[in-house]
Order: structure tokens, then C-alpha cells, then sequence
């Protein structure tokens, strides 16, 4: 007789909402004839809003009975989980409500695209919740094939192809280097548990050379976190991928997919490698400062303005590794909260600030480039100004979101005495910010030149416009008010283990 | 003789797994067809496959042989993607390879 594990449907519910409902959406969608306008993204907005009541619900429920780890271990049910599944809930809810209008400008229209980001939220929900290796590795299939398709979903664009073979080619090879960690890591332990592994290693000591399989498993897991966060080195598929990518895809991958692929990687160093830090914090320390260098240094030099969010993309990873960097010192109370912090508010600034290029590249997704945000300020001046809003919160000004997010990594790092890192992030912070200026500068200052009165208008929906406001709102709220937040994310510190 | 009697060892599977994923690794880098890249992708899947067959058999635990499962679905699902993505593409450009495929650059 098999024993099944008995399942707490309560704690999966918000997976389990997301999943029938979405799948609701496709067939009924395709049964009948084209919806009405933006109606597959609200009723993908509202699953969304539905799992994320019942998140707020379980987020009480574990404050009282504590983090419980369900289904044979598989799962792990604790605020760090719900905090990332609350944050990725509220990302595909946004970003399904920008791409309302964008599919039908692009004559795409139809459910598929709300259900491969239902699809890529769920798995990034699994690997946020994964306590087990081989239950992250599948949550990460499941988040990077339906990226993969997202990326290549735009069919009239060579680009957009373009960027699904890259994404899926480099996904692909990266995700094999994550495997093979796997196997050697559970070679060495004896579990793909990971607060089990966790347990053995802070028992188990080494003798001279006996962990070479195990230090070999941790470099290969390493290589395949950092490529899905695009950590430089393994950076070199992102600005491809992001400017060739449909727009509103673009967005969806910088924020679920960036939120997804740090929960895996704190989960896994702090709660499995936890004993190991002194072996893995070297490595991230270079990650980080080689991303918030070259992220911010090459950025500065684009001409298109999705390439150069790409990049900026890749700085603003450093500046969460900074934070994971400060979970690996012993004792360290800030490193996780200041990351959790860093991608909740960087998702949402993100979702934000490409809703807005969404919306400029206009008809084709193709003028991308910084001249089509010239003359913006006179034509949209509420966009712009929103626009503005967030490019200041991605450079890090007070007042703003993007400030508290760069002020609690650096703050953690100090904390650490890591002071050269936080030294090298506020200088590459200086030098992103000359990026943003110069969107800015286009936006406001430029001349009008020849033939620009014959562009097409930029035209906003009420969709859209939600997207934006709710973002602009968020981004300054969380500047002015941090404190509740900041509260949030340190109940994210008690996790199964 | 004495090579031939050699009871082969958990080692060996391990080497010719390191092997096999070296020599997927490099074909992804160095081929130029997309079609032989996503096959050399599958080896590098497999290579893993046995090494953790080759661990589970070491370590007496069957947990790392029920894995080799799941990651044969999961590179089933990669194949239907990444083949619609690749014949997406070669429709439109027939007998493309990787570096014509290089429309986007910064």
C-alpha cells in the first residue's frame, strides 16, 4: 500500500486559484469568439487579486502557528514564501493589465499570453516556496519555458524570435549547469532536501579535500542562480533578450522573473549552504561588484532605451547580491530582509517604467530607441512626469522607493563591514544615474526635429494608465512610509530549516 | 586481463557523466546549427541523468533515481518549446545558423 503525504490544500490554494483559474481563461477563451476590450486581462488581474487575499490569509495564519513545511517537505510555507509569492501575485496582476492594450495595438490578441504568465508566476511561486532542490529546479522549468515563449511570442517581429531562440539556447545551457550542482550536491549530502542538507552540513565536518564534490556541486549551482538573476558575468543573453522580447514580456521578466530567481538563490545558500558561507560569499561578493560596475558603466553607453534598462537591470541585480552577500556573514539580520525589500520595490518600479515604453514604442513595438521618448514631456506630460518618477527612484533619489531599496543593501553590507562593496555601489549609483538623466533630458529638454510630427501619437489606456498610477503611487508611498515594509521583510527572517 | 575483471565503480559513471556533460557544454559553445545546440542541451540533461542514477546506486537512496524522471519531463517540455521556437524561425529564414541569426546588438 502506498503511503501518499497528506496535503494542506489551504497553503496551496493561491498556486491552486492561479492555475484552474487561468486554464478557466484559456479554454472558455478560446470556445469563444475575441472578448471585449482588455477583458482577459482583468479576469487574469482578478485571479491575481483572489490568490493574493488568500496570501494576506496565510501570511496571519503562519504569524500565528509559525513556518510549516508541507506535502513530504516539498514545500516550505513561512513569510519569506509569502512575501515573494504576495510580491509575484501583485507583479503578473500589473503587468497583465499593461499588456491589455499592447496585444491588441499588435493585433495579438488573445488569452495565451495572460496564461503563460499565469504559468510563469506559478513557477516562480514554486521556487520561492521549494524546499527541496529538485522541486526548485522544476519551478524554474516551469518559470523559464513560459518565458522562453513569451520572449519569442511577438510573430511578426523577427526580433522578438530572435530573443526566444537566445533566451531559450543560454536557459537552456544554464539550467543544465543548475542540474549538474544538483546531483553533485545531493552526492555529497545524501538529501535534495534543503533544510535537511542544511541540518547535515552544519553537522558534518570535512576533512581535507573530502568535499571537493560537494564544493564543485555549489560552484555549478552558482553558475546557473546567476545566470536567471543576470549576474555579470553570466549576463550576456539579457540585453538581447530584453530589447527583442515584446515589451510588456520584457517587464515581466525583470520583475517575477528576477523576484524568482533571488528567493531560489537566498533559499538555497542561507537554509542549505548556510554552514558553507565562508565559501560562497567570496563568490557573490565578485558577482556583485563586477554587476552594479558593469551594469551601471554600460548602460550609460546605449542608444535604445530597452537595451539600457537591460543593463541597468543587471546593476540593480548587483545590488541585491550585495544583500545576499550581508545573509552570508554569521549572524546577520539584514541581508535577506534588505534583498526581499530591494525586489519588491524594484519590481514594481520596473513594471512601471516599461508599462511607459510600452507605450512609446508605439505600433510595431519597434522605437525603442532614446529619440522616441523626444518631445514626450510636451505631448504626455503626465507620462512623462511619471516616467520621471521612476527613472529618479531606479537612480535612487530620497523621497522615493528606489532610495530606501539602495539605502537597506548598503546599510546591511556597512553593517558587515563590507565596506569596500558599499563603497563601489554608491560610486556605480552615481554613474547609473547619468543614464537616467539622459532619458530625461530627452524626454523634457530636446528639440523637436524633422519628421517628428508625422510619428504616430502616443496614446494611453485606461489600462495602462492604472498600471502606471499604481506604480507611481507605490514608488512614492513606499519612499515617504518604508516603515511597514521594512517590518514585512524582517518576518521573512524565521523560515523552515 | 586484469583491466577486464575490474568491477567498474561508482566513479567511472561519475567521470563518464563529467564527460559527457564536458562534451555537450563545449558543442553548445562551438556549433553554430541551433538544432545541433538544443541537441547538445539534451546531453548535457542526460549527462546529469546518469550521474544521478550513478549517486542514488552509491548513496542506497532512490530519491535521486525518481529525479531522472522528473528531469525527462522537464526536457520533453524544453523540446516542444525550444522545436517550435527553432522552426518559427528557420520558416522565415531557411537554413539560418546562430551568427546569422544576430539582429539584435547594442
Amino acid at each position: 500500500m502506498v503511503q501518499y503525504p497528506s496535503i494542506d490544500w489551504l497553503a496551496i490554494s493561491p498556486l491552486v486559484i492561479l492555475l484552474g483559474g487561468t486554464l478557466l481563461v484559456l479554454v472558455v477563451g478560446a470556445l469563444t469568439k475575441v472578448w471585449p476590450r482588455g477583458l482577459y486581462a482583468v479576469s487574469t488581474a482578478a485571479l491575481s487579486a483572489a490568490a493574493l487575499v488568500v496570501e494576506m490569509v496565510l501570511w496571519n495564519r503562519v504569524g500565528h502557528e509559525g513556518p510549516v513545511s508541507i506535502i513530504n517537505d516539498a514545500l516550505a510555507i513561512d513569510r519569506f514564501t509569502l512575501f515573494v509569492w504576495i510580491g509575484v501575485t501583485i507583479a503578473t496582476g500589473l503587468v497583465s493589465l499593461s499588456t491589455a492594450d499592447y496585444l491588441r495595438r499588435e493585433d495579438l490578441e488573445g488569452p495565451e499570453t495572460y496564461t503563460m504568465y499565469v504559468c510563469a508566476a506559478i513557477g516562480a511561486m514554486i521556487m520561492a516556496a521549494s524546499n527541496d532542490m529538485v522541486v526548485l529546479f522544476l519551478g524554474l522549468e516551469t518559470l523559464s519555458i513560459a518565458l522562453y515563449v513569451l520572449a519569442a511570442s511577438h510573430r511578426r517581429r523577427v526580433d522578438s524570435q530572435e530573443s526566444g531562440l537566445k533566451y531559450f539556447v543560454l536557459g537552456g545551457f544554464a539550467s543544465a549547469f543548475f542540474l549538474y550542482g544538483i546531483a553533485l550536491v545531493y552526492g555529497a549530502v545524501g538529501t535534495t532536501n534543503i533544510a535537511r542538507a542544511g541540518q547535515l552540513l552544519s553537522q558534518q565536518v570535512f576533512v581535507d579535500g573530502d568535499d571537493a564534490l560537494l564544493l564543485a556541486g555549489v560552484a555549478l549551482l552558482m553558475v546557473g542562480l546567476a545566470f536567471k538573476v543576470a549576474a555579470v558575468p553570466f549576463h550576456f543573453w539579457t540585453p538581447d533578450v530584453y530589447q527583442g522580447a515584446p515589451t510588456p514580456s520584457t517587464s515581466f521578466m525583470a520583475s517575477v522573473g528576477k523576484f524568482a530567481a533571488f528567493a531560489a538563490m537566498l533559499r538555497v545558500l542561507t537554509t542549505a549552504l548556510g554552514a558553507r558561507a565562508d565559501d560562497w560569499r567570496p563568490v557573490v561578493w565578485v558577482l556583485a561588484v563586477a554587476s552594479v560596475v558593469v551594469g551601471s558603466v554600460l548602460a550609460v553607453v546605449q542608444s535604445d532605451v530597452k537595451r539600457m534598462l537591460a543593463y541597468s537591470s543587471i546593476g540593480h541585480a548587483g545590488f541585491i547580491l550585495i544583500g545576499v552577500e550581508a545573509a552570508g556573514h554569521a549572524g546577520d539580520q539584514d541581508g535577506i530582509p534588505s534583498s526581499l525589500l530591494y525586489l519588491l520595490l524594484y519590481s514594481v518600479l520596473v513594471i512601471g517604467t516599461f508599462t511607459v515604453v510600452t507605450l512609446v514604442t508605439r505600433s510595431g513595438d519597434r522605437a525603442s530607441d532614446i529619440g522616441s521618448f523626444r518631445g514626450l514631456g510636451k505631448e504626455r506630460p503626465l507620462l512623462a512626469l511619471a516616467m520621471t518618477v521612476f527613472l529618479l527612484a531606479q537612480a535612487g533619489m530620497p523621497v522615493t522607493s528606489g532610495f530606501i531599496a539602495k539605502f537597506s543593501v548598503i546599510k546591511a553590507a556597512a553593517d558587515n563591514e563590507s565596506y569596500a562593496v558599499a563603497i563601489i555601489a554608491m560610486v556605480a549609483s552615481v554613474v547609473s544615474a547619468f543614464l537616467y538623466l539622459r532619458i530625461m533630458i530627452s524626454m523634457w529638454m530636446s528639440d523637436a526635429e524633422s519628421g517628428d510630427e508625422a510619428r504616430e501619437k502616443v496614446a494611453v489606456p485606461w489600462t495602462a494608465g492604472v498600471v502606471v498610477l499604481a506604480s507611481v503611487v507605490f514608488t512614492l508611498v513606499a519612499g515617504v512610509f518604508p516603515g511597514w515594509l521594512i517590518d514585512a521583510t524582517r518576518d521573512a527572517l524565521v523560515v523552515v530549516r | 586481463m586484469t583491466l577486464l575483471a575490474t568491477t567498474p565503480t561508482t566513479t567511472w559513471y561519475l567521470v563518464l557523466g563529467a564527460v559527457l556533460f564536458g562534451i555537450g557544454a563545449v558543442g553548445v559553445l562551438v556549433r553554430r546549427n541551433p538544432l545541433v545546440m538544443f541537441m547538445c542541451i539534451e546531453l548535457m540533461l542526460n549527462a546529469v541523468n546518469l550521474s544521478f542514477v550513478a549517486l542514488a546506486k552509491r548513496l542506497g537512496d532512490i530519491g535521486g533515481q525518481t529525479t531522472v524522471f522528473f528531469v525527462m519531463v522537464v526536457a520533453a517540455a524544453e523540446v516542444v518549446v525550444g522545436l517550435g521556437i527553432i522552426v518559427s524561425i528557420m520558416r522565415r529564414r531557411p537554413g539560418a545558423t546562430a551568427d546569422d541569426i544576430a539582429e539584435l546588438k547594442g
